[in-house]
C-alpha cells in the first residue's frame, strides 16, 4: 500500500470515528450552553444504540430504529432534566446515574429479549443504514487522486454522517442567529436575566435538554445501525466522555467542536492503523496509550496552549429565584 | 390633582413564618421620583418583586395607571409599562449591549430583521435620553456605571413608563451615582415615573420628590421630600431616635503603635497597587483613610495584616518589625495584638455556614481558653460567644444559629466583637458599616470611639466619606496607590473630594 492509500484509509476512518463524537459533543453543547452539565452523554448514546438496534431488528426498519433511539435518548434526557431543572438536583450525580442505568439496562434487556449475550440480532437490508454513493463517483474515478478522494472521503458515507456534519453549521446558526439560540445561551450565562425578561428559565432548559437527547439518539443510532450491524454491550466505549472532552477543548463552540472531534477521531484512526506496526526507534506503541491520547491531549492543551476554557457561567447551578 | 402611576392597596405577603409585607398601601404619582427607604429586610425588595410579578401577593390589589392589573409574571409587568433595574444586574456578561437589550423582545424567531430594528430603536433611545452606550460593546468589558445604563435602556426598549431601581448606587462610585441621578431627573422631566429603592438617606434627600418609609414590612410614613429631614426619616426607619453624628471628645494620641514606612505592594498582575506609602498610627487616635474604592486601600490593609506580601517597605507593630515583605502571618500578628476587621465580611470575615459561636472565635481557635487538649472546648466557646452576643446586642441572641441567618448589621457585629474583645494594641478596620443598617451603624461607631478612648491605635478604611469624617482624628487620602494628602476632620467634603479624585496638592494650590 502506498502512502497515499494509507492516508486515504486513515482519513476515511477519521471521518467514520468522529461522527458519533460530533453528534454527542453537539448534544452536550446544547445542554451545557443552557447551563445543564451533562456527564450522561455516554449513557444516553449507549441506551439509544441499544434501542435503535433492538427496534430496527424487531420491525426490520432502520427508520423505526432511529426513532426508537431518539425516543429513548430523549426520555433519559428528560430524566436528567427533571432531576436537575425541576428538582434542582446535582447534575453530575444525575448524569452518572444515567450512565449506570444505561450500562446495566441495555445488557439485561438485551439478554432478556434476544438471548444473544446482550447483543441485538444482526441487522441488514432495510434494518441497517447503508452507505450512500454520491453521483459522479464513476465519472471522476479516472482522475488520479481526486477520483479516489471523492470516492472514499466525500462519497460513500452513511446518511447519518452527512447529517452530523450538516449539524455543525446548523447548530452554529441556531445558537447565534435565532431567538431560540440567544435565549439558550443567555439561560446558561445568567438565568436571572432570562427570567426578568419574562422568559421561562425552566422551559428553555427543558428544550435544551431535549435537543441534547435528540442528538445523542442520532449518535447512538449511528453506532449500532450504521457502523456496526447491531448493538454490542458497552459499544460506546467512552465516546461520550471523549465528546465531553472535545466540548471543553472546543470551548463550547460548534465549529471548534467539529475540529476537536475530527482531531480525536484522527487519533483513534491512528491507533487502529498502528496496531501491530512498530514505529522506527520507538517500537510498538501500546494501544492503550493511543486510546488515552485524547484525554492527555485535552489536559495538556487546556493547561497551557489554548488558554482557559471558561464554561457557561450558570452551568451546573440550578436556578432558584432570588430572595 | 395628579394621576397615579402605581397604586398598591392592602398588599400582604408572607414567606412561611416571615411576614414580609403587611397591608401595604402606596401611591406613586405620575412623573415623579418616589423614594422607598427602609433598613435591610424591611420588605422593600419584596414589595417591588410583587409589583414586577416575581411573586404574587397573598392579598391586595395593584393598580397601574388607575386600572387594576393582576401581575402574574414579569411579562404582565412589562406589558403594563413597568421596567425594573435590579440591584444585581440582570445582564448576560458575554453578550453585547444589543443582545442584552433584545433578549426577550426579539420580534422574530430568526434574529436578522430584529437585530436591524433593535439597533435603530436603541440608537433612537440613546439619543432621546442621552444615554450613550456602544451597542456592540460586550457587557463584561463595560464599567458598572455603563452596565447600569444598559439595564435602564433595556427597560426603555420595552417601552417602560414606570422604572423601578433597586439600590442602584450600591455598586457605583460617587461620580457615577451623580451621573445616574442626572439621568433619572431627565427621565422624570420627560414624563417617566421612577421608584427608587434605597437605604441611603442622602440619596433620598438628593433626588426624590416623595418618599415612603418602610419598617418591618409596613409603610410607616409617606412624606414630601422637601418637607422632611434626614433626622425624621432615620427615626421613622429605625423606630427610635438615631444619632447620625457620633459624639466624641478630643483624642489623646500617645506613642506610635503602628508605623508603616515606604510600603509598596504589587497585585498578581504586577501592577503597583500601593506605592511607597508611609503612615503612623498612635495609641488613642483614629486615622482614617479616604478614597474611592480600588485605589489601593484594600491592598494596604492586606499587606499590613499579613494577608498579602509587600514588595518593599517595613511595618512596625508596637516598635517591633513585622515581616510585611516576608513571612508575615496573620495568625501570628493576631497573637501580637494586631486585630483586623476585614473589608468584606462574607469573603474574609466569616464562614457563613458556621454557627455564630464558631465564627466568634475564628482565628483565635488555638487560644488555650477554647481548647481541651487537641479538642475544642465547646462549653467555653459558647460561653464566650454568649458574652459577646450580650455585650454587642447581636440579634437574635442565639449562638447556635447559622451565621448566614443573621442580618448584615449583626454579622458585622460578630466580627467586631471577635476582634475588639481580644484587647488588641492596633485595630485595623475596613468598611465597618458596609451594608449595615442605620441602627447598627450608630452602635458600631460608638464602639469604635470607645476603643480609641481605651487607648487603642485604630486604622480605619472606608469608602463612605461621611464615616471617615465623623470618626477620624486624622484623615489620609489615597489615590492610585499613594497617600496624596493628610487633612484634619474639619476639612470640607469638597476639599477631600478633590484629593480623592487625584487633584494634586500643588495643582490645588494653583487653583
Amino acid at each position: 500500500m502506498d502512502y497515499f492509500q494509507i492516508a486515504l484509509v486513515t482519513l476515511e476512518a477519521t471521518i467514520r470515528l468522529s461522527v458519533p463524537l460530533i453528534l454527542a459533543a453537539l448534544a452536550g453543547l446544547f445542554s451545557e450552553r443552557a447551563g445543564i452539565f451533562d456527564i450522561g452523554l455516554e449513557g444516553k448514546m449507549l441506551a439509544a444504540a441499544f434501542a435503535g438496534g433492538a427496534a430496527a431488528a424487531v420491525y426490520d426498519s432502520a427508520f423505526l430504529g432511529l426513532l426508537a433511539a431518539i425516543a429513548v435518548s430523549v426520555c433519559l434526557a428528560l430524566v436528567h432534566g427533571y432531576a436537575s431543572i425541576t428538582q434542582r438536583g446535582n447534575q453530575i450525580v444525575s448524569g452518572v446515574a444515567i450512565n449506570f442505568i444505561a450500562i446495566g439496562a441495555t445488557v439485561i434487556l438485551g439478554q432478556a429479549w434476544f438471548r444473544q449475550g446482550g447483543r441485538t440480532p444482526q441487522l441488514g437490508g432495510d434494518s441497517r443504514f447503508e452507505a450512500v454513493t454520491l453521483p459522479f463517483v464513476d465519472t471522476l474515478a479516472d482522475i488520479p487522486y481526486i477520483g479516489d478522494i471523492y470516492a472514499s472521503l466525500i462519497s460513500g458515507h452513511f446518511l447519518l454522517t452527512y447529517f452530523a456534519f450538516a449539524m455543525v453549521p446548523f447548530s452554529w446558526w441556531v445558537l447565534y442567529r435565532t431567538r431560540f439560540g440567544l435565549r439558550l445561551r443567555a439561560v446558561g450565562e445568567n438565568p436571572g436575566a432570562v427570567d426578568t425578561a419574562g422568559i421561562s428559565v425552566t422551559r428553555m432548559r427543558y428544550l435544551a435538554v431535549i435537543c441534547c437527547g435528540i442528538l445523542c439518539g442520532f449518535a447512538g443510532a449511528y453506532l449500532s445501525m450504521a457502523v456496526a450491524a447491531g448493538f454490542v454491550k458497552g459499544m460506546t466505549a467512552g465516546k461520550g466522555f471523549i465528546a465531553l472532552a472535545a466540548l471543553i477543548f472546543a470551548k463550547w463552540k460548534p465549529v471548534n467542536v467539529m475540529l476537536a472531534c475530527l482531531l480525536f477521531g484522527f487519533l483513534d484512526a491512528l491507533a487502529i492503523l498502528m496496531q501491530g506496526r512498530p514505529l522506527p526507534l520507538i517500537g510498538e506503541v501500546p494501544v492503550q496509550f493511543m486510546q488515552a491520547l485524547p484525554y492527555i491531549l485535552t489536559v495538556i492543551l487546556l493547561a497551557g496552549f489554548i488558554g482557559k476554557a471558561i464554561p457557561p457561567k450558570a452551568g451546573g447551578v440550578p436556578y432558584v429565584k432570588e430572595r | 390633582m395628579d394621576d397615579l402611576a402605581i397604586e398598591l392597596k392592602g398588599i400582604d405577603k408572607s414567606f412561611g413564618a416571615v411576614h414580609a409585607n403587611k397591608n401595604i398601601n402606596l401611591a406613586v404619582r405620575k412623573g415623579t421620583i418616589h423614594g422607598i427607604i427602609g433598613e435591610n429586610g424591611a420588605g422593600k425588595s419584596t414589595m417591588m418583586s410583587i409589583l414586577y410579578g416575581f411573586y404574587q401577593a397573598d392579598r391586595g390589589d395593584i393598580m397601574v395607571n388607575g386600572s387594576k392589573v393582576i401581575i402574574r409574571d414579569p411579562n404582565v409587568a412589562i406589558a403594563s409599562g413597568i421596567g425594573m433595574v435590579h440591584q444585581h444586574f440582570m445582564l448576560v456578561d458575554n453578550f453585547t449591549v444589543l443582545e442584552n437589550v433584545m433578549l426577550g423582545a426579539e420580534e422574530n424567531a430568526i434574529l436578522n430583521r430584529g437585530i436591524t430594528n433593535a439597533r435603530a430603536e436603541l440608537k433612537r433611545l440613546e439619543e432621546e435620553y442621552a444615554l450613550d452606550v456602544d451597542a456592540d460593546a460586550v457587557i463584561e468589558e463595560l464599567p458598572v456605571g455603563l452596565q447600569q445604563r444598559v439595564e435602564i435602556l433595556k427597560a426603555l426598549y420595552r417601552s417602560a413608563e414606570i422604572l423601578i431601581l433597586d439600590e442602584p448606587t450600591g455598586v457605583l462610585t460617587p461620580a457615577e451615582a451623580d451621573h445616574l441621578f442626572r439621568i433619572l431627573r431627565q427621565l422624570r422631566d420627560q414624563g417617566k415615573t421612577i421608584i427608587l429603592i434605597t437605604h441611603k438617606l442622602r440619596e433620598i434627600m438628593a433626588i426624590t420628590d416623595e418618599v415612603s418609609v418602610m419598617r418591618r414590612g409596613e409603610i410607616v410614613a409617606t412624606r414630601e421630600t422637601a418637607k422632611t429631614s434626614v433626622e425624621e426619616l432615620a427615626e421613622l426607619m429605625v423606630g427610635r431616635r438615631v444619632l447620625l453624628q457620633v459624639e466624641k471628645g478630643d483624642a489623646n494620641p500617645a506613642d506610635v503603635k503602628l508605623a508603616v514606612t515606604n510600603l509598596t505592594v504589587r497585585d498578581g498582575r504586577g501592577v503597583v497597587m500601593v506605592d511607597n506609602v508611609s503612615l503612623d498610627v498612635r495609641a488613642g487616635e483614629i486615622v482614617g483613610i479616604a478614597g474611592v474604592a480600588g485605589n489601593g486601600q484594600s491592598e494596604l490593609l492586606e499587606a499590613i495584616t499579613g494577608i498579602r506580601r509587600a514588595e518593599s517597605g517595613t511595618v512596625l507593630l508596637d516598635g517591633e518589625a513585622i515581616g510585611a515583605t516576608g513571612e508575615a502571618d496573620p495568625a501570628l500578628l493576631r497573637k501580637r495584638g494586631l486585630a483586623h476587621v476585614p473589608e468584606d465580611r462574607h469573603h474574609m470575615g466569616l464562614v457563613l455556614s458556621f454557627e455564630e459561636n464558631e465564627n466568634a472565635i475564628l482565628g483565635y481557635h488555638d487560644d488555650p481558653e477554647y481548647l481541651n487538649g487537641p479538642m475544642l472546648n465547646l462549653e467555653n466557646i459558647r460561653k464566650a460567644a454568649q458574652r459577646s452576643v450580650e455585650k454587642y446586642d447581636i440579634r437574635p441572641p442565639d449562638v447556635r444559629l447559622k451565621t448566614a441567618n443573621f442580618s448584615g448589621g449583626n454579622q458585622q457585629k460578630i466580627v467586631l466583637a471577635r476582634e475588639m474583645e481580644r484587647d488588641p494594641i492596633v485595630l485595623i478596620i475596613g468598611q465597618p458599616t458596609r451594608g449595615v443598617d442605620v441602627g447598627a451603624i450608630e452602635f458600631i461607631h460608638k464602639r469604635i470611639i470607645e476603643m480609641r478612648d481605651a487607648g487603642k491605635a485604630i486604622l480605619l478604611v472606608s469608602v463612605e466619606l461621611d464615616e471617615i469624617r465623623s470618626l477620624s482624628d486624622r484623615i489620609l487620602v489615597m489615590f492610585a496607590g499613594r497617600v496624596v494628602g493628610e487633612r484634619t476632620p474639619e476639612a470640607t467634603e469638597g476639599e477631600l473630594g478633590l484629593l480623592m479624585a487625584g487633584v494634586e496638592e500643588d495643582q490645588e494650590a494653583a487653583q
